[in-house]
């Protein structure tokens, strides 16, 4: 029997509704509409809107459309996370694309309908509703890959994201197939009964997995990010590197707090996941020139440390005590929240200075870049210890809580190899800040003229920094939040 | 005048506000930007001197703490872990910090002119660099702890990397990830700690061991937080195997940043082992105590030996510096009480003396643009006053009587004398080492003729520097003769570390001894 849904379903869904109402909104305005800031304006209220329909829909917390799509603390708080990274990224874009002569109309729709496909995979809590959120925004994903359409670049990491992608997604789906198969369901909160030793349901997952991993560019499915993210525009590429990671972040949560999971096999796992993603993106990075590129490593190194704190949460050592995996939990959480605002506020300096065309990326032109701009090079310093780990900035505490919860697992081991890996991140972060403040610009560089910075773009760099400062020194209040409030489906 | 109950705090962050004062001046006001640093500094070493009043003389335990609950880091139980901002000061961590905020003036002093490039940055960073050293001394939360040994990196890497000489990138970013590798394994440790005591407060881990060192679960986990711990601070003291980082770091930093580097922040390594290695883990310190007492007397004999060939005048002083904290770290583990009062007084000498040393060889640099010793000879005929300062601090640096040198290094060598003869003896030659070499480059640099033409119109000591280096020697003289000032405030200090060592070993059925326990722990009796 099929009834209509309840209002507050809809209510439940509303910040995806508004990010898809705005996208279209945009859409059917572009051929009326000329003034580019007036686009960037509405896409900013999108954005906004859905922080507002956030809260609304926390207040109506609860599942919606007969248990498809939950709203609870932990999507409340993945929908904040991700509607502050659009606003973000929506107001870095604006200088970019009257720079590039590109379409804003289209961008700000794409974005915004990648942002819907974002919100529906971190909420989604049935399968196939994950698949429909991770298409909407992998493939508004592969179109701002290569929205530089005139750029080689561009072009090919659009190619090369769509094959490697759609790759993925037909691994994903086969996984939900074989769940299913082995469950009778693609429900998640349907599945915490499962036997968790059947092959099948190892088998399902294992390919879930497999799909998940290459979207947060885990090792060893991680190969295509330096290029999309080289390539993409760079507005484009903060998105990239923090929405999109932070959405299937949460859906990989989700997936592995319901299903039993908390078994040997997904340990060594996601232990060999993280330790491989770490190296890979750490070692990769060592010998980068190119800043994007160098970043887009980073990011690797980044997923690798998250996936540290995935191992911790699957460890046996803390189940059916009062407090479970949530410390990991948390640690998950606040990281994926300190690195998105440091990732945007990188890539928005990088994305500031490299000129029409995206010419000026690499290493060599942020020589000097102390002396010439002064405030871009403090606060992209900031970003770099940020990511770095040094105390006082977000990224530390973000390290330190993850570090906390490998070692509360017993993962001794594990945390010395993220240790070392930090270690290994330190050169080349340092790289970039020496070059800034220690080396004087030689060749083309020196003849460089500074780039002013727009309103928008400060407004982007003042949030970024003021939040991974508040994040280094106050964490404590937001910690708590996460710690007790964002229990998902722990608290069962 | 007693001092208010939020001096550490303020001692801290004076400095940073200073700093955010110098940010507001115009970058081309130079002559301002260096007064008001100046200022800054002085105030700041006239605020610490009320610590003499507020730590006073036989007072036990930390005095002036300050407690606030900063981060809540868990919940278990419906009671919450705070990370807290935890400040107090004893006697050991007084005299750190005097020796900081001295040395932090003086260094301001001797780049006045030397500095050209950058002037404002180069003062806000050293006055940051005070922050960061001032809150590791003070610090009494490991977290905190952590906190400020991380953040004064950033700002000894840019005085490095800004303003060194030719290979200063190079040694700025060697300087950090040597730092680093040590620090993120201590910060494992750290949490480790944590997670068996649950606080990161100083005190309270040190009082929930105490009471139940089982907790640690068995000694091979308290011999790798021990190592934890302590691979962290030989890197920073350093100590032999780990010490490539500093020639590096000396020879290419500004003299400010080698005096800064060479007088306080190695003290930071030997500090971290009289504060947390040795009462944390007394057990794993003892079963180390010979390995690592073979590290300190092969860094001193081979820093001294190193030092001996050296053709670069910078070097030499920081081969010396490996051969003198040698003689700390030695100090440090014999446990005895008369040698660890002689490390903690051999701390603060080296701090003045090789500080001292590195300004001289900064004011030489400033006359000639080089550190090469054949380079110099006979200064002693156009440089009178220079060189006879300079035999001076060479004197205290060798350990002559009267002088800050000799009472550490003899203190060291009775108390080690006391626990085992043979160390006591092969550190020994190290003092005769040193005599060689500070004096052979003595004489190569000012006695004798004079080799090169251009050395010939060379200006003596300016009235600056004469300040400066007058006033580091009347330091020296007086850390000399009234020594024990200084010895009887940092007894209690070492004595409540030596109390702290005072735990029950593990089970001898949980794991097994080892002669050199069985002999030090003999040995350990027969001191008291």
């Amino acid at each position: 029997m099929i009834s209509f849904p309840h209002p507050d379903d809809f209510l439940r869904v509303l910040p995806e509704l508004f990010w898809c109402g705005f996208g279209m909104l945009i859409m059917l305005l572009q051929p009326f509409v000329k003034s580019r800031h007036f686009l960037m304006f509405l896409a900013l209220l999108g954005g906004l809107l859905g922080g507002v329909g956030t809260m609304v829909a926390g207040m109506n917390g609860g599942s919606a459309f007969y248990g498809l799509i939950q709203m609870d603390t932990f999507s409340f708080f993945f929908h904040l996370l991700i509607s502050g990274v659009v606003c973000l990224v929506v107001l870095s874009a604006d200088s970019y694309l009257e720079r590039e002569h590109l379409d804003a109309a289209e961008f700000y729709a794409l974005v915004l309908f990648a942002t819907a496909g974002m919100g529906v995979l971190s909420g989604a809590q049935e399968l196939l509703t994950a698949f429909i959120g991770l298409e909407l925004s992998s493939i508004s994903s592969y179109v701002l890959a290569g929205y530089r359409r005139d750029a080689l670049k561009s072009s090919e990491a659009s190619v090369k994201y769509f094959l490697l992608g759609s790759f993925a997604t037909a691994f994903f789906l086969y996984g939900i197939a074989l769940v299913y198969g082995s469950t009778g369901t693609t429900q998640l909160n349907l599945m915490s009964g499962a036997d968790p030793g059947k092959v099948l349901l190892k088998l399902g997952l294992a390919l879930i997995l497999i799909g998940l991993c290459f979207k947060v560019a885990a090792a060893p499915f991680q190969v295509w990010t330096p290029d999309v993210y080289e390539g993409a525009p760079t507005p484009v590429t903060a998105l990239f590197s923090a929405g999109p990671k932070a959405a299937t972040f949460a859906l990989l949560l989700r997936i592995f707090a319901t299903v039993p999971a908390a078994t040997h096999f997904w340990f060594w796992s996601f232990w060999v996941l993280a330790v491989l993603t770490m190296f890979a993106g750490n070692l990769g990075a060592l010998v980068q020139t190119n800043m994007k590129r160098l970043l887009a490593y980073s990011s690797i190194a980044h997923a690798g440390y998250v996936l540290v704190a995935f191992a911790a949460v699957t460890t046996l050592a803390d189940r059916g005590t009062d407090l479970g995996g949530i410390p990991a939990y948390a640690a998950v959480l606040f990281y994926l929240l300190s690195y998105a605002l440091v990732k945007v506020g990188a890539f928005t300096i990088v994305s500031q200075l490299g000129g029409k065309g995206e010419k000026l990326t690499t290493l060599e032109d942020y020589a000097g870049l102390s002396q010439r701009q002064p405030v871009a090079a403090a606060a992209l310093a900031l970003f770099l210890l940020s990511l770095l780990g040094l105390p006082i900035t977000a990224g530390f505490f973000g390290k330190f809580y993850v570090f906390k919860a490998a070692i509360n697992s017993n993962l001794i081991w594990l945390a010395v190899l993220m240790a070392i890996n930090s270690i290994i991140g330190a050169y080349y972060y340092l790289k970039v800040i020496v070059t800034m403040y220690m080396r004087e610009p030689s060749g083309e560089a020196a003849a460089l003229a500074p780039v002013p910075f727009p309103l928008t773009v400060n407004i982007v760099l003042v949030v970024s920094v003021l939040g991974t400062l508040y994040f280094g020194l106050f964490p404590g209040q937001t910690l708590n939040f996460l710690l007790h409030r964002a229990l998902i489906a722990t608290a069962r | 005048m007693i001092p208010s109950a939020h001096l550490l705090t303020v001692l801290i962050f004076f400095p940073a506000v200073g700093s955010l004062a110098l940010l507001l001046l115009r970058a081309e006001d130079h002559e301002w930007i260096r007064r008001l640093a100046l200022t800054v500094a002085t105030a700041e070493f006239l605020l610490s001197l009320l610590l003499l009043w507020g730590v006073p003389l036989g007072s036990s335990g930390y005095r002036l703490e300050e407690f606030i609950p900063w981060i809540k880091v868990a919940m278990t139980g419906g009671v919450p872990h705070y990370i807290n901002y935890h400040l107090g000061v004893d006697g050991l961590s007084m005299f750190l910090v005097l020796l900081t905020t001295l040395l932090t003036p003086i260094s301001m002093l001797a780049s006045w002119h030397s500095v050209e490039k950058r002037i404002k940055e180069f003062f806000v960073t050293l006055l940051m660099l005070e922050v960061g050293i001032i809150g590791v001394f003070l610090s009494l939360d490991l977290f905190l702890f952590f906190l400020f040994w991380e953040v004064m990196l950033i700002p000894m890497a840019f005085l490095i990397g800004i303003w060194g000489h030719e290979r200063r990138i190079y040694a700025a970013v060697k300087f950090v990830l040597y730092t680093m590798a040590g620090s993120i394994l201590m910060l494992v440790g750290i949490l480790w700690l944590y997670n068996v005591t649950g606080t990161f407060d100083l005190p309270a881990i040190q009082q929930a061991l105490q009471n139940n060192p089982q907790i640690l679960g068995g000694y091979r986990n308290e011999l790798l937080l021990f190592l934890a711990f302590f691979i962290a601070f030989a890197i920073k003291v350093p100590l032999f195997p780990l010490h490539t980082w500093l020639p590096d770091a000396h020879v290419e930093a500004p003299t400010a940043g080698s005096v800064i580097l060479a007088s306080v922040l190695l003290k930071m390594g030997t500090y971290g082992m009289l504060r947390f290695c040795l009462p944390l883990f007394p057990e794993a310190s003892h079963r180390c105590a010979w390995w690592v007492a073979t590290l300190a007397i092969i860094g001193i004999i081979y820093g001294a030996l190193v030092a001996l060939v050296q053709p670069n005048l910078k070097k030499l002083v920081a081969y010396s510096s490996v051969s003198h904290l040698g003689f700390v770290v030695l100090g440090i583990f014999t446990f005895n009480t008369i040698a660890m009062q002689g490390a903690v007084f051999q701390m603060l000498a080296h701090g003045i003396s090789t500080g001292a040393l590195f300004l001289l060889v900064g004011m030489l640099y400033d006359r000639r643009h080089t550190f090469e010793i054949n380079q110099y000879g006979g200064l002693a005929t156009p440089l009178p006053k220079l060189s006879a300062l300079f035999l001076f601090v060479v004197l205290s640096s060798l350990g002559l009587p009267m002088l800050n040198g000799f009472v550490g290094e003899y203190l060291i060598l009775l108390g080690t004398y006391q626990v085992k003869w043979t160390w006591a003896a092969w550190a020994a030659v190290g003092v005769i080492l040193s005599a060689c070499y500070l004096l052979w480059s003595y004489q190569r640099v000012f006695f004798g003729d004079v080799t090169v033409e251009k050395n010939r119109s060379l200006a003596d000591a300016s009235s600056r520097e004469r300040f400066i280096l007058f006033a580091m020697c009347a330091v020296i003289l007086w850390m000399g003769i009234g020594s024990s000032f200084i010895t009887r405030r940092t007894a209690n200090a070492v004595e409540t570390v030596r109390q702290q060592m005072d735990r029950p070993s593990w089970q001898e059925g949980s794991a097994p001894t080892s002669p050199a326990r069985i002999q030090l722990s003999v040995e350990r009796l027969g001191t008291r």
